[in-house]
């Protein structure tokens, strides 16, 4: 595909990113090559599912058979939720050169719309609107992903280490501006009972439906990611996160594609933190607090930022962790588990669980001398 | 790859562990779940009340009613969420079958929704005191037999027009427990005629309150502080910068050892500080002597203990020992959802170190409040004394329920 090709998907494309699916992107992309990259891509994509694919999506699927209602939900759920704004990070700064720390702010958003707009019971019950739920929710995401992209507008001039600090900054306000107001926030108590609506009959609070919710709109969002990676506008973002100087001289608007890509990161993050706090039940100020602002860091280095897999392998083993470690060591100093498994990890692998899965690969799978 | 593999162990020894095993009734040991903030700013406070709930188990030496007590503990730092998720482990994972605690005000709110959704296990309170916990959609399996945050403030109305502070000043941290623990004090001084012309609030953690202290009126008594450790400590350091001289009148968890043992040039100003409290280390009944002489026998200063046992430990033990009596009074009998221990927990009368306690019919205490005021001994330390004891403090504060408003911001209120 010729530079002109990528320019003109690009410039067609990034006003689009947030609501881009397959429908809308073969309409915004109607250039022969890019749509034979289209169908390239659907191809490679399909040819791309091997063994282990199958094995996980099975296992994922009927996982809540075999597992007590508690693994289902607290670990399952909760990992996936987790995971799927972690996500948002690894998009963020995997593929766009972008660490934001802002990700579980866009979800706190989101969820503090749910419980704003839908119902919940605040010690002072006045603030909540009641509306139903699909509205709250619908709402809640609107503006959390126009907060994402406010976010990226705000910090997308910046690069590496002062895009950290300028993102922890919008969250630390966050949550200082929760803890604080009490006329929209409710302060330090937040909202009690945000819980999942019951559709058709089936109430999402149990854990088998909660865990299948979770689980649809996590596996949207992986395949989702994986999709976007290779349409155009992943591929020139992954190109302004190697050399945004370069791009800018082929005629990429950088500063947009970098908004948009927040703004893709943010509908992400804001599902995420709409399911976590139907999972909690509750939102306060504490979840959006500077140790959740480090745990979805955590949780994505953890995974490795490689492959949008790793936020949710990530995930898995932060629950985990925090579930169990009590059990394995004094119960008075067991957090000092969880930050020796975190460091080990980090320490033999930078790049986290997938770099040590794929140089186990490398050293037992791959024939001697040979090259795969 | 890598999550089938640990999802299939983990899922498989869980399996292994539990699956199978019927549930027999007697003889079995009973799980009781204990959940304390081990982390956070709470931890010292979470890691005494893991003291105070142990010292109840040990007192049985860990057998009631011919079955062995397992404790299995968990950890919060004080966030609703975290609570929830480590009673949930407790409750649905190591399968407790009487679950303790938490710790902390909102803390207690969600676990208390979390009761109803498992209404097989008995829930009893660790310490938290909000009052919307029994007094809002209680739960029929939620009990609590310690008194809540405005119980304990009952009678310091009084004390402090006694003392001659007919106006005072509010400084309190800005959440469900001190809002709680300042109607306990307004509601009384106010009938009573006192007036409070400025209420503050302040965030939680707060380091800088010197926009409080430039707000404090020059006609005021006394200031009412109602602060938690490290908060209070932190105004008190920054009042004596600012040269304030007023008395002061604690809440709670105000005067409590980290105030007793502040070092700062106020200390001799904190004499006569009066507070309220379920608690007063020098309250001479045997039973509470005997509760303390345990404590520091059980654990002495140098495994890194209070000197006194805390607030913490005494409430945590008294809603284990709430725990285990009741197990004793139905011998043990778990069965048909609890439905015998429940009933003995509603009706038993406790005896506790300091006074008997009943539940009304929302399952909270009715207990006793001590007015303490601070001394200074001939070594130079500070310690509460007793100055009055009052009984049987209900919920309502002695109101009808018609005319009770639960505490907030601006509820009550007497410029």
């Amino acid at each position: 595909m010729s530079a002109a090709n990528w320019r003109n998907a690009m410039n067609s494309g990034a006003g689009r990113a947030v609501m881009m699916n397959r429908g809308q992107a073969a309409v915004a992309l109607p250039l022969p090559g890019v749509g034979g990259n289209r169908g390239l891509s659907l191809i490679s994509l399909i040819s791309g599912i091997g063994a282990r694919h199958v094995v996980v999506l099975a296992f994922v699927l009927a996982y809540p058979w075999f597992a007590t209602p508690f693994f289902t939900f607290q670990i399952g759920a909760q990992s996936l939720a987790l995971g799927l704004i972690a996500l948002s990070l690894t998009f963020l700064g995997g593929y766009g050169g972008m660490v934001s720390l802002a990700q579980i702010t866009v979800a706190g958003i989101a969820g503090y719309g749910v419980a704003i707009f839908g119902a919940a019971s605040a010690a002072d019950a006045s603030i909540s609107l009641g509306w139903p739920w699909w509205v709250a929710v619908l709402i809640s995401i609107v503006i959390a992903t126009v907060g994402a992209a406010f976010i990226g507008w705000l910090s997308v001039r910046t690069e590496g280490i002062y895009t950290i600090m300028i993102t922890l900054a919008v969250g630390v306000a966050f949550y200082y501006l929760c803890l604080q107001n009490y006329s929209v926030f409710n302060g330090f108590q937040g909202f009690q009972r945000v819980h999942a609506p019951t559709v058709l009959g089936i109430n999402l609070r149990d854990p088998l439906p909660f865990y299948y919710l979770v689980l649809f709109w996590s596996l949207a969002g992986y395949f989702f990611v994986k999709y976007l990676l290779r349409a155009p506008f992943g591929i020139a973002l992954q190109g302004i996160r190697d050399n945004p100087r370069r791009m800018n001289a082929l005629g990429f608007n950088v500063t947009a594609h970098r908004i948009a890509a927040y703004a893709v990161a943010g509908v992400m993050a804001a599902v995420g933190g709409v399911l976590l706090v139907w999972y909690n039940g509750l939102i306060g100020p504490g979840s959006v607090g500077t140790s959740w602002i480090i745990n979805i860091l955590i949780i994505a280095v953890l995974g490795g930022m490689r492959h949008p897999i790793g936020a949710f392998l990530g995930a898995i083993v932060f629950v985990l962790l925090q579930t169990f470690a009590i059990d394995m060591f004094d119960r008075e100093r067991f957090n000092l588990v969880i930050g020796m498994v975190f460091l080990i990890i980090v320490l033999f692998s930078p790049d986290g669980l997938l770099g040590w899965w794929a140089g186990l690969k490398s050293r037992f799978l791959t024939p001697r001398g040979g090259v795969r | 790859m890598r999550r089938t593999f640990v999802k299939t162990v983990v899922a498989t020894a869980v399996v292994a562990a539990f699956g199978g095993i019927a549930y027999a009734q007697q003889g079995k040991p009973v799980k009781i779940g204990l959940l304390a903030t081990l982390e956070g700013p709470f931890a010292a406070g979470g890691a005494d009340g893991m003291r105070g709930a142990e010292m109840a188990v040990n007192e049985r030496k860990g057998m009631v009613a011919g079955r062995k007590i397992e404790i299995v503990k968990a950890s919060s730092d004080a966030k609703p969420d975290v609570a929830v998720n480590a009673t949930r482990k407790l409750v649905e994972q190591d399968k407790v079958d009487i679950m303790v605690g938490p710790l902390s005000g909102g803390e207690g709110i969600a676990v208390k929704e979390y009761s109803k959704t498992q209404p097989n296990i008995t829930f009893i309170n660790g310490s938290s005191g909000a009052q919307a916990t029994t007094l809002v959609n209680p739960s029929p399996n939620f009990f609590r037999f310690n008194t809540e945050g405005a119980q304990w403030m009952v009678g310091l109305g009084k004390a402090a027009l006694d003392k001659g502070y007919k106006r005072v000043m509010v400084i309190a941290e800005d959440y469900a427990f001190p809002y709680s623990q300042v109607q306990g004090f307004m509601s009384e001084y106010c009938r009573l005629g006192g007036k409070v012309p400025v209420k503050a609030w302040v965030p939680l953690g707060g380091k800088d309150y010197a926009s409080v202290i430039a707000r404090i009126p020059k006609d005021v008594d006394a200031l009412v502080v109602v602060l938690g450790g490290a908060d209070a400590v932190n105004f008190l350091n920054q009042y004596e910068a600012a040269g304030g001289d007023k008395p002061m009148v604690g809440g709670s968890i105000t005067v409590s050892q980290d105030i007793l043992n502040y070092k700062g040039k106020r200390r001799d100003s904190l004499v006569g500080t009066i507070a309220g409290s379920p608690i007063a280390d020098s309250y001479d009944a045997p039973e509470f002597k005997k509760f303390v002489t345990d404590y520091q026998k059980a654990y002495p200063v140098s495994s890194g203990a209070y000197p006194s046992p805390s607030l913490f430990a005494l409430v945590y033990y008294i809603n284990m020992k709430a725990a285990l009596d009741g197990l004793d009074a139905v011998k043990g009998d778990l069965s048909d959802g609890q439905k015998k221990y429940r009933e003995a927990l509603s009706k038993m009368t406790l005896k506790t170190p300091v006074g008997d306690v009943k539940l009304d019919a929302n399952r909270q205490a009715i207990g006793t409040t001590f007015i303490t005021e601070v001394v200074k001994d001939s070594q130079g330390n500070l310690s509460n004394k007793v100055l009055r004891k009052v009984d049987g403090i209900d919920q309502m504060l002695g109101m009808k329920k018609e005319e009770f408003q639960m505490g907030s911001r601006d509820v009550p209120n007497c410029p």
